[in-house]
Order: structure tokens, then C-alpha cells, then sequence
């Protein structure tokens, strides 16, 4: 299954390399995670609202089946045509039914990570449709030819001087141009005319409600509103995870979502739709694509509480400092690396690793997915699937053997202390010790703490624990713990 | 009160200073302590290389060996974590409840201080300025003090503990509590990540004037330690123990013998 697998690390070697853009990078997501800070402390209620929106999709989790068959009632009795998709390539055949049996040949889409997940835009390009991505940052992207870098801000990669040089390119602006407001006008003008000529839109889904059959979307440009109300046919493509069951439930959503992904109280748009507009038709895409088994999975189920915030990127410090591109997966960053082993363990082997641990991914998220400990799962997973270095695995049974074995440890660690005293800097320092390629090796102390403690602290070392047998102590508990 | 000292594992192979000025803070406040010698690693190493079944071992280890305490407390966040957060997984039936009761007394040294021992304060003065680093397991899992994410009002454990030491000043960092990027295995399998976070850090308290990086956790110590001395950058770096015990501020600079 796996074509080739992705280093995380040498990728983000090339990134780091890059010290000014890896600087500004890292700089440009934590202003919009302390916007995010600022807006969040705002509400009293904030951790109030992570609690409810996690019970919420919890509860959807845990009723998905009904409340599908729910939402696709209400959605069917108000004129949308539900359609349900088992996997990419079902999805894909779909929209391009549809646009075929209406005869299009030209549609604007707004951000949809769904169809990215898919590679939807490739499959209409290959049947001779012409797909124009409306979102700013994604119609960048598109010229460029490169995929997102982040899920809410697809071309954070890029500085404006980047942009002025794609649009002088695309679009025959002025050359060196990075004024944004004369690009932003210049990508206007060339979205206008796409949107009057489109024959369909194609959107995402930021929300689906059960109970009223609405799909929300929210966008900061409008060109969903754009692209679904200009031409006659609207398809709106969404994961299965996007249902909330009420009505009720979507005020805690929206007031959650903007906050986190780019610290505005709410998006400049959201917009509901409820059956298709008068003589137009509203197709719904229901997106299965792997979620069911991770709805399976008791490690990994609140994976699907996401709401794509990207908040959790926006916080990550290995992601601020490796670039989305890294993770080579459509979702990068920490929810990113929780989902890609989903559909793939061993391509994606690398990514639960691109993590410190550091958690701050779980405590930002509005949807309290403990991110950090399902990467965490994944490593135990993985290495179970057997896709370990075997060094890495000889390394840690060899460890796990040292550390049983208290006066042998001490003796290693006496030997390694001595040996890092004694040899010259270029036997200790060199490419072979990682460790070494960026920092010092730590200090040699001619004592450890446990002989120093036996040396002023003899009357202590007497007591019975020392002298009982840890060997046999670990027998009982084996014991007990197998009976 | 009989404590069991329980010490990382780096920290008594290569500063076993902490271990000593944790031993003698806690003697100061009227505590008996024991340093069990059987014991060696928590298994934290094993477990987040994915390796949980070789991490195994250690968590039986560790139920034989601090049974018999009242208290373990360790001068970690990180181990600590390891051992109160995720070690329940390991044991089940009557080795769950043995694990379970360990659980209950196993202490962080900050955790220890704030709830069992309320020192009103500390006797030795710390004339410097003091940049403090939040370590992300102290932070985020043993909950040490308030993460910036999340909007719950929490005591700054460190925190509180220096504010009682005298003529000690903390300066105010941009970023209060950004990984510093050792996170274990990873500061070798992502050298360059790691070690552009580190640096992060560092510049971070540098311009906030700090004299010292203080922190609950000597790993990320270590790793921040090993960047500072490549760098020559002026700044040293210490556990909170060994300021509450009084120790100099150049105290894990000048590779003192403590034979």
C-alpha cells in the first residue's frame, strides 16, 4: 500500500535550514495563536464551551447512524439530494456525475478539505473540467501547483513577495509587486469573472445539523456565498464526522471555531443551507473515507470530534518550525499526524514522532481531542505493526535489560562518564552522536548521586527495601496481575 | 515521615547535585529520606519510542521498589508524569490496586512542597534574575501550574516556591511556556527541530534579561545546557531544588565534584 515512506525529519532539516523563513514562519502562526489567546480569554466560558462541544460530538459519535439517517430525512424533505460516499474514488465518481449529467465544464470551489483528502480537483481536471479554487490562499496555491501547507491558512507557506511573483505569472501583475491590497484587488478582479462563469460551485462543510437537514459553511471571503448562489447547482462534500445533532449545538460550534483558527469572535460569513434556491439543485455528498474505522477505534475515536480549526498547528512548535509541507499528508500537524497513520501506518511511521510531547496541542484544541496522547497510541501501534527501526527496537529492549539490572546500570554509567572525560573532542562530538551536531555533550560528574548517597548517607541505605529482593517483588505482582 | 527519593535516572548518573540539594531541602524540612538503589529508569524512553512492552518491567519495578514509602517524591515533572499518568495501563487486578496505592504518594518535588511540607520560606537568598521554564509534562500533565491554553485559574507551583526565596527576581518572558524541544527520543530523531526550538528559548530568556533558566525538569535542562555552551551564550541554567537549597548560581556550569 505504501508507495514510498516520509521522512518528517529530512524534510524538516530543509526547512529549519532556512533560518530567516523558519523565523518568520514560526512568528507568523503564534500571532494568530495569541489572537486566538486573547479571543478565548474573552469568555468566562471558555472551557465550559470545549467541554460541551466534546460531549457533543461524542454523542454524535456514539448515535452516527441515526443521526445520519436524521439529517439526510430533513435534508431530502427540503429539496437537497443526499448522496453517500464509501470512499475517494465513490465520492469523486459522484461529483463528476453530477456535473456531467448537467452538462459543466467550468465550477469554482471554496476550501474544502474533504475534496483535498479526495484529490477531487485532479479527477475533474483529468475529465476536461475546469476547477477554479476560490479561496485566496488556495487559488495561490493552485497556481503554484503545491498543496496546502495548513488547513485553515493553505498558503502560510508564502510571503507576499512570494504572491506577487505567482501573480505576475498568472494574473500579469506589475512585476515585484507585494503591496496586498494591489494583490488582493488584482486575485478580485480574476475570481469575478470565474464565479460569473462557473456553471456549479462546490464547497465544504463546516457543520451539518441533524435536526434541520442545514449544512453551515463558514468562510472569511464570502466566496462560498459566492460559488454556491451564483450558479444553479450547489454540491456540498463533507465527512461524516461534520454532523452535530441541534440546532442548539451549532452556537457553541461557531462560537468555538473562529476563535480558535484565527481568533475572530466569529467568521465573516456563515452560511446556512436549507434545500436547494428556487429552480437551482443543492447535492449533498456524505463522506465515509476511513472515518467509520476510526470511529472503531477506542484509542483514536475522539479524533473525529475535529472541527478543523487549526489551532493545533497554529500551536505546535515543531510544526511552526517545520512548515505544513513536511508532514507531506493533506492534514499536517498534530491532528494531521493523528489521521494520515489511519489510512496508512507505515507511509506515515514518521509523523507521530515529529512531536515533543509537549501537549500543547491538547490543551488548545476547542474539541478536547487529547492529540498528544493519541500520538503517543500511535507509537505503540506502529511499533506493533512492526514498522520500528530495528535499531530503535534493539535499542530499547537493550535499555530496558540495563535498567533491571541497578549495579550494572551504575557501572555503565561510571563507564560512559569516564570515557566522555577521557577522549579528545572529536571522538565524542561528531556527526555519528546526533546528540552532538547541534549541542554539547552533558557534563562527566565524577560521582553519581547513588554513590555519593552511599557515601554520606550509609545509616540510610540499611533499610529493608534495599535488601529484599526486587526480583522476587516483581514476581508477585506478575502474579497477581495474570490472575 | 519516610520518604522515598525517587531520581531520574540522568540526573544521578550527570547532576547528581539536584538529587543532593532535593535530599537536603527535604532533609531541612524535617523529612527522612531513603534513596531505594534498586531503582534505575521510569521507562518513559521505552514507552514514547512506542517500545511500551519493554517499558513494562520498569513500572513493576518501580511498585516494588516504592511500596514501602509514605511518600515518593522525584525532582521531575516528567518522570513523575510517566509514573501518575501512564503507568495505569501496565498493571491489572490485585497489581492495579498495589500500582494504584504508589500512585496516590508519588509527588513531583513542587507538588510535594505546596501540599504535604508549606514552607513559608526559604532561607538562602538568590540574588539574580530568574527566567522560569515551564516543562511540558510538569505543565500539561501533572497540571503544576496554569498552561497558557487553557482559560482555568491555576497556581504557579515554581513559581510560588521562588517568590519565598529572598532577593530572587522572575523576568517576564514573551512565550511563558514554549517547548524547549527536548521531548526525549526526539531531540535526536528531529535534531534540527529540537534544536531550533531550544535556541528559541534561550533567546527568549536572554532578552528578558534572565541570569539563570530555572526549571522543575533537568531534562530539558540538559538539552537546553548542551545548545547554551555551543553557543557561548550567557545564561546558566538550574533546577529549583538547587536554589531552594541554596546553591550558586553557576553551580551545574563550573562541573563541580561533589565526591
Amino acid at each position: 500500500m505504501s508507495v514510498s515512506t516520509i521522512d518528517h525529519p529530512a524534510a524538516a532539516k530543509q526547512f529549519v535550514a532556512e533560518k530567516e523563513r523558519m523565523q518568520w514562519h514560526d512568528m507568523a502562526l503564534w500571532f494568530v495563536r495569541n489572537k486566538r489567546d486573547r479571543q478565548a480569554e474573552t469568555l468566562p466560558e471558555w472551557e465550559y464551551l470545549r467541554e460541551l462541544a466534546s460531549a457533543a460530538k461524542a454523542h454524535t459519535q456514539a448515535n452516527l447512524a441515526e443521526l445520519l439517517e436524521t439529517f439526510e430525512r430533513h435534508a431530502v424533505a427540503q429539496g437537497a439530494i443526499v448522496h453517500w460516499a464509501v470512499d475517494a474514488a465513490e465520492h469523486n465518481a459522484i461529483v463528476l456525475k453530477i456535473l456531467q449529467d448537467n452538462g459543466v465544464e467550468r465550477i469554482v470551489k471554496s476550501k474544502s478539505m474533504l475534496t483535498e483528502e479526495c484529490h477531487l480537483n485532479p479527477h475533474l481536471e483529468a475529465h476536461g473540467i475546469e476547477v477554479i479554487d476560490s479561496d485566496l490562499g488556495e487559488r495561490i496555491i493552485q497556481m503554484r501547483g503545491e498543496p496546502p501547507s495548513h488547513i485553515v491558512l493553505p498558503a502560510i507557506h508564502l510571503k507576499k513577495e512570494d504572491v506577487g511573483d505567482t501573480f505576475h505569472q498568472h494574473l500579469g501583475t506589475e512585476a515585484h509587486a507585494s503591496d496586498p491590497k494591489y494583490l488582493t484587488e488584482a486575485a478580485r478582479g480574476h475570481l469575478r469573472n470565474k464565479f460569473l462563469s462557473a456553471q456549479a460551485g462546490v464547497t465544504g462543510v463546516n457543520f451539518a445539523v441533524a435536526e434541520t437537514g442545514a449544512v453551515v459553511v463558514c468562510t472569511n471571503e464570502g466566496n462560498a456565498d459566492l460559488g454556491s448562489s451564483l450558479p444553479p447547482i450547489h454540491i456540498a462534500c463533507m465527512g461524516i464526522e461534520k454532523l452535530i445533532p441541534r440546532q442548539a449545538d451549532l452556537g457553541v460550534f461557531l462560537r468555538l471555531l473562529a476563535r480558535s483558527a484565527t481568533g475572530q469572535p466569529i467568521t465573516t460569513y456563515s452560511s446556512h443551507f436549507q434545500g436547494p434556491k428556487p429552480g437551482g439543485q443543492l447535492h449533498i455528498v456524505l463522506v465515509d473515507n476511513g472515518r467509520s474505522k476510526i470511529r472503531d477505534s477506542d484509542d483514536f475515536r475522539e479524533a473525529l470530534n475535529c472541527i478543523r480549526c487549526g489551532a493545533c498547528m497554529n500551536t505546535c512548535p515543531v510544526y511552526r518550525r517545520s512548515g505544513g509541507h513536511s508532514y507531506a499528508a493533506v492534514v499536517p500537524g498534530p491532528i494531521g499526524s493523528v489521521l494520515s497513520p489511519a489510512s496508512d501506518a507505515e507511509r506515515h511511521s514518521s509523523l507521530p514522532f515529529a512531536c515533543s510531547l509537549c501537549g500543547s496541542c491538547t490543551d488548545v484544541c476547542p474539541v478536547k481531542i487529547p492529540l498528544h496522547h493519541q500520538l503517543l497510541a500511535w507509537r505503540q501501534e506502529i511499533a506493533r505493526q512492526g514498522h520500528l527501526p530495528l535499531s530503535k527496537r534493539l535499542a530499547m529492549r537493550g535499555a530496558s535489560m540495563l535498567f533491571a539490572r541497578p549495579r550494572l546500570f551504575a557501572t555503565v554509567g561510571w563507564l560512559g562518564r569516564q570515557t566522555l572525560r577521557i577522549l579528545p573532542r572529536f571522538l565524542t562530538h561528531h556527526r555519528f552522536n546526533t546528540w552532538s551536531v547541534e549541542r554539547e555533550m552533558p557534563p562527566t560528574p565524577k560521582t553519581s548521586f547513588r554513590k555519593w548517597f552511599a557515601k554520606h548517607r550509609a545509616e540510610n541505605v540499611s533499610l529493608p527495601i534495599v535488601s529484599v529482593s526486587a526480583d522476587q517483588r516483581r514476581e508477585s505482582i506478575r502474579t497477581e496481575k495474570s490472575s | 515521615m519516610n520518604i522515598g527519593l525517587f531520581v531520574p535516572c540522568y540526573i544521578d548518573q550527570l547532576y547528581p547535585d539536584v538529587a543532593i540539594a532535593t535530599l537536603e531541602l527535604l532533609e531541612q524540612l524535617g523529612a527522612r529520606v531513603e534513596f531505594p538503589t534498586a531503582q534505575t529508569c521510569c521507562g518513559q524512553p521505552m514507552a514514547n519510542s512506542g517500545c511500551a512492552d519493554v517499558a513494562a518491567p520498569m513500572a513493576y519495578r518501580f511498585v516494588d521498589i516504592f511500596e514501602p514509602y509514605d511518600y515518593v517524591v522525584c525532582p521531575s515533572g516528567s518522570c513523575t508524569a510517566m509514573v501518575v499518568k501512564h503507568y495505569e495501563h501496565f498493571f491489572s487486578g490485585a497489581g492495579l490496586e498495589r500500582y494504584r496505592r504508589v500512585q496516590e504518594k508519588t509527588f513531583e518535588l513542587s507538588q510535594f512542597l505546596h501540599q504535604v511540607i508549606r514552607p513559608e520560606r526559604f532561607e538562602h537568598p538568590f540574588p539574580h534574575r530568574v527566567g522560569l521554564h515551564q516543562s511540558c509534562h510538569g505543565l500539561r500533565e501533572l497540571r503544576l501550574g496554569q498552561s497558557s491554553e487553557t482559560m482555568t485559574n491555576c497556581h504557579d507551583l515554581m513559581g510560588d516556591l521562588l517568590a519565598k526565596v529572598p532577593e530572587l527576581e522572575v523576568v517576564p518572558l514573551s512565550r511563558k511556556d514554549e517547548c524547549c524541544g527536548f521531548g526525549g527520543t526526539f531531540a535526536v530523531a528531529e535534531s534540527d527541530v529540537s534544536a531550533a526550538m531550544g535556541r528559541a528559548r534561550i533567546a527568549d530568556h536572554a532578552q528578558a534579561g534572565a541570569d539563570v533558566m530555572v526549571a522543575g525538569d533537568m531534562s530539558c535542562l540538559m538539552h537546553v545546557q548542551g545548545l547554551i555552551k555551543r553557543d557561548g551564550t550567557p545564561l546558566e541554567v538550574m533546577h529549583f531544588a538547587q536554589i531552594l537549597a541554596g546553591r550558586s548560581l553557576q553551580v551545574n556550569s563550573l562541573e563541580k565534584v561533589n565526591g
